[in-house]
């Protein structure tokens, strides 16, 4: 692995750069939402902005990981390798980056119903329902970070 | 996974925490702007404690687990000039956050002597030391420090 990433070429520098990027301003977003959800309780400015660090900046890193990834994939050639061939590391990163990013827009569908009920007064029940969400994605987040750098076989 | 394997992983997953403690961080700038009163800054408090917690694990999990694995994979030494430039601005990065944590204080000692005071309304003070600009500059240049060490360990320049 220390080889590998010491022969690693130069034009592989950049796409990584953007993919690590927006993988830490990713999880940046979730551990914001998830510390303002948890915090809030009923408060209606906390449950916005947990719903907003979804919004502005989780769905942005998240957008900027998953180019960064696909630029990466195709520059190391594994697009031309098997699928049954892919190794394991890789299968997590792309299970969670595609499987996560459902996730995070089904939170950001349901968070902006419960921004729209908020606004209305009728509770705040879907906004802490996203918390559950954000909670998992952080959680699978992290893994595929610690998959991806430990390369696991 | 061999053990360097694991430092390794827990190394990246120590920067994780780190950066996404300082984007933590910007989120509670940005909220804090729109409070103007004691209450709504001291609201920010436990999304503040959590991003700080980040840090603290960030900063300890990527210097640790840095200088091991500089001393521990073949290939690397702790002088090489790209590792030397990390732990320089590691420093760096402690030294501008611990000054942007005391540029956050005002503002919380202010809405806490209010709110002791029995004053819950808007006040003009505290809107001001929530959006003063100083604590502001010093976390930028933290979040540019911590962006630059990025770019080392990926561009491992010098290696």
């Amino acid at each position: 692995m220390s080889v590998l990433a010491t022969v690693r070429p130069d034009s592989w520098n950049f796409p990584l750069f953007l993919h690590v990027l927006g993988a830490t301003v990713l999880v940046g977003g979730l551990l914001a939402a998830v510390a303002a959800l948890v915090a809030a309780r009923s408060d209606a400015r906390l449950l916005r902005l947990g719903y907003w660090s979804l919004l502005a900046v989780s769905l942005p890193g998240w957008l900027l990981m998953r180019i960064g990834a696909q630029w990466i994939f195709s520059k190391e050639g594994w697009d031309d390798v098997p699928d049954d061939l892919v190794p394991t590391w890789l299968g997590i990163g792309f299970a969670t980056a595609d499987i996560g990013g459902l996730v995070l827009l089904v939170s950001l569908v349901v968070g902006g119903i419960g921004i729209y009920r908020l606004r209305e007064g009728k509770g705040s029940g879907l906004l802490r329902a996203i918390l559950v969400l954000a909670l998992v994605l952080l959680a699978a987040y992290i893994v595929a970070a610690w998959a991806m750098a430990g390369k696991p076989d | 996974m061999s053990f360097d394997d694991w430092a390794l992983a827990l190394h990246v997953v120590s920067a994780f925490a780190l950066v996404a403690g300082i984007v933590c961080f910007w989120v509670i700038t940005v909220a804090a702007r729109s409070a103007d009163t004691p209450e709504a800054t001291l609201r920010l408090g436990p999304v503040a404690q959590i991003a700080g917690a980040a840090i603290g694990i960030g900063m300890g999990g990527t210097i640790i687990l840095g200088i091991w694995l500089a001393f521990s994979v073949g290939g690397y030494d702790i002088w090489d000039p790209w590792i030397v430039a990390a732990i320089v601005l590691w420093l760096l990065a402690a030294a501008l956050g611990r000054r942007a944590d005391q540029a956050a204080k005002p503002a919380v000692r202010k809405a806490q002597e209010l709110q002791s005071a029995g004053r819950t309304g808007p006040d003009p003070e505290l809107a001001a030391l929530n959006t003063a600009s100083g604590g502001v500059v010093v976390q930028a240049f933290t979040s540019l420090v911590v962006l630059l060490i990025l770019v080392d360990m990926i561009w491992k320049p010098g290696a």
